[in-house]
């Protein structure tokens, strides 16, 4: 597979008041060529801090401080604005996780499906408004014709994110960054969305970053999927490594404290305390305080990342030769077995 | 069940009127029981009314007709002072967003105490907070929060925040309206974990709304699935998701994505088609089994029993 992008060694800080906000701290990833990669953590683990900038939108408080983007081999870190400009929405463009506050209130839906294409692709007016009318239609909104002569506030909140995904796909983009796009919907909807999204991935061929913090949606549409926590990426894997194979404390964490349908009474296993204030990133592991197996290395030196197999890495000392051997939690265990005997009975059979 | 029955709602309706000849329906005719010490789910999509079902039961919203009756005695209709106050007492709720159900000027000591204070629940300064305290510790804060504003918390605290709340009027029944939608996945797990202890410690009888399936199945005994203001289907947490009776839980219980990559490669999406419904008569909610109901017309209704015989 060919690498679309390369994020290597990538920092991003805030300045504030009270001083430096590490946001990111040295982020490293690869972006094949039509694949998903999910992008898990809580908030403030820096995911959206991330994407954005990929994208080059941060806050104006907020500077890249170190690394390389590279998109097809040429350093987006480089670019200066106007150069941005001509790559966002054409190359890379982004759903962002309210479709309400990302559409403009005062313009009809088909002027702003059609911006990008005029701009981008300089394209006529006539020859924008048929193609927007295509991706209408393609996006799944039925009479496409009235519809383009509408207001976001005529449209379901589903809706809207499907404009925003129209929008976001008209210029046929390298890399498509999800935003937590479906959080604020209904599961119903959720589904229908994330259906939309991996058939038109097929379509296009798009390579898709799709940040969320739902691990349901990640099993459901990701090909790969890197953990983030406290600025870091602490694992990265195919969808099945992490899901059945998960070696980081904090991913076991993750994947313990959600209930499955068969969960029983006893009590979820719960990460204990709360995400590190990154003003003063912790020395050593930031996951450490939270993590009941924690090393004395881990109040020390950051582990570096830890190859499990050729797709699989994860930054946590367990894996280091001399770490004492330790299992995931019992909760964890259970459930990955569980997974791996297939899911639950359906209740239609 | 044999079980005390702790809230009764009986053909509940709450209509909104959204100006000239238009009225809209956000609860229109449900009813159930909830029993003492139990958890019961209330699940829908947003806009199907269970958050006004919700409001609407501890008298947020004056109900448009139907009855509610808390521990025997009618919720709605004309109340003294004092009679509201011992029925306030006695319920409470949580709310979904921990930042703007919390003055934002109040320090946790009298946002916490302010119902201790409205019920005479201490004789003076020191017992109000040795109250506050204790009631801190209990969800898992630290007496030294007392003197804090709610913006130096994160969510998931000033979630507790919220808990310590409802709880320092020592209530038996808390309406929870989407208590860890806005947190984080870890965080919601602490949350849970603290209703549940707290449930146990307490013997507190829970309403607890969500959209969040996975959650309300584990937290819940029985669930009620709504639609469009109507209850749908009504069971067993098990049963509920074991055999759902009624296309549109069917369709809900699909679109779940579980955190299982080979259950969702292969899982199918059923989608729900309301106009494929028999509309020759009325639809009722019926029990089809013991404590498992379902709103159908007769027909359906027949249809559905030979379904569930099948499996």
């Amino acid at each position: 597979m060919s690498k679309l992008l390369e994020v290597k060694d990538l920092k991003v800080s805030f300045n504030t008041y009270n001083g430096e906000v590490q946001a990111v701290r040295g982020v490293s990833f690869d972006l094949n060529k039509g694949e998903t990669l999910a992008i898990v953590g809580e908030s403030g683990s820096g995911k959206s801090v991330t994407s954005m900038a990929l994208m080059q939108l941060l806050a104006s408080a907020g500077f890249i401080k170190d690394g390389q983007i590279l998109l097809e081999g040429e350093d987006l870190v480089k670019k200066s604005n106007k150069e941005m400009q001509k790559i966002r929405g054409k190359d890379i463009s982004m759903v962002f996780q309210d479709p309400m506050s990302s559409l403009n209130p005062t313009m009809k839906i088909g002027n702003q499906i059609m911006e990008g294409l005029i701009k981008h692709q300089n394209m006529s007016r006539d020859q924008a408004k048929k193609r927007a009318l295509e991706l209408l239609h393609q996006v799944g909104i039925p009479q496409p014709e009235v519809r383009i002569n509408q207001y976001p506030h005529q449209f379901s909140g589903g809706m809207r994110q499907r404009v925003v995904i129209a929008i976001a796909l008209a210029c046929n983009p390298k890399v498509l960054i999800a935003d937590e796009p479906t959080t604020a919907l209904d599961v119903t909807i959720q589904a229908q969305i994330l259906e939309l999204m991996k058939d038109i991935q097929k379509e296009i061929d798009s390579a898709i970053i799709f940040i969320t913090h739902d691990l349901g949606v990640v099993a459901n549409v990701a090909d790969r999927v890197a953990v983030m926590y406290a600025g870091k990426i602490v694992e990265i894997g195919t969808v099945d490594d992490i899901f059945y194979n998960p070696k980081h404390p904090y991913t076991w964490g993750l994947l313990g404290s959600m209930p499955t349908l068969d969960s029983t009474d006893e009590e979820l296993y719960a990460i204990p305390g709360s995400p590190p204030d990154m003003l003063k990133p912790p020395v050593g592991d930031a996951f450490a305080p939270r993590n009941e197996f924690a090393l004395e290395i881990d109040t020390q030196m950051e582990p570096p990342m830890f190859k499990v197999s050729d797709t699989h890495y994860a930054a946590t000392w367990l894996l280091h030769e001399d770490a004492p051997k330790i299992n995931p939690p019992e909760s964890v265990m259970q459930r990955m077995q569980g997974f791996a005997n297939t899911g639950r009975k359906d209740g239609d059979k | 069940m044999s079980k005390e029955k702790v809230l009764e709602v009986k053909d509940l309706k709450k209509h909104f009127s959204a100006g000239k000849d238009k009225l809209i329906k956000a609860v229109d005719g449900i009813s159930f029981d909830i029993f003492k010490g139990e958890t019961f789910g209330l699940v829908g999509e947003s806009g199907s009314g269970k958050s006004t079902a919700g409001r609407t039961i501890i008298r947020l919203y004056d109900a448009t007709s139907g009855q509610v009756t808390f521990n025997g005695e009618d919720v709605h209709g004309k109340k003294s002072k004092d009679q509201l106050r011992k029925f306030n007492r006695k319920m409470q709720m949580i709310f979904q967003d921990p930042s703007s159900s919390l003055n934002p000027r109040m320090t946790v000591l009298d946002i916490i105490a302010e119902g201790i204070d409205v019920h005479n629940l201490a004789k003076n300064d020191t017992e109000r907070k040795k109250r506050v305290e204790e009631l801190l510790e209990v969800v898992g804060l630290n007496k030294e929060h007392a003197t804090r504003f709610p913006h130096e918390f994160s969510g998931g605290q000033r979630q507790r925040i919220g808990i310590a709340r409802a709880l320092a009027v020592e209530p038996d029944f808390i309406i929870a309206d989407e208590p860890i939608s806005a947190l984080d996945v870890s965080i919601q797990a602490q949350v849970v974990n603290l209703l549940k202890k707290l449930q146990k410690d307490r013997g507190l009888t829970y309403l607890f709304i969500a959209h969040d399936l996975s959650m309300v199945k584990y937290i819940s005994d029985r669930i009620g699935v709504m639609y469009m203001g109507n209850l749908v289907e009504l069971a067993d947490s098990d049963e509920l998701y074991d055999n759902p009776v009624h296309p549109y839980t069917k369709s809900l219980l699909s679109a779940i994505p579980l955190p299982d990559p080979r259950y969702e490669r292969e899982r199918q999406r059923i989608t729900y088609d309301p106009s494929a419904h028999d509309m020759s008569e009325q639809a009722e909610f019926r029990e089809i089994k013991p404590g498992h109901w379902v709103r159908a017309t007769t027909k359906e209704y027949e249809q559905y029993k030979k379904d569930l015989n099948i499996k």
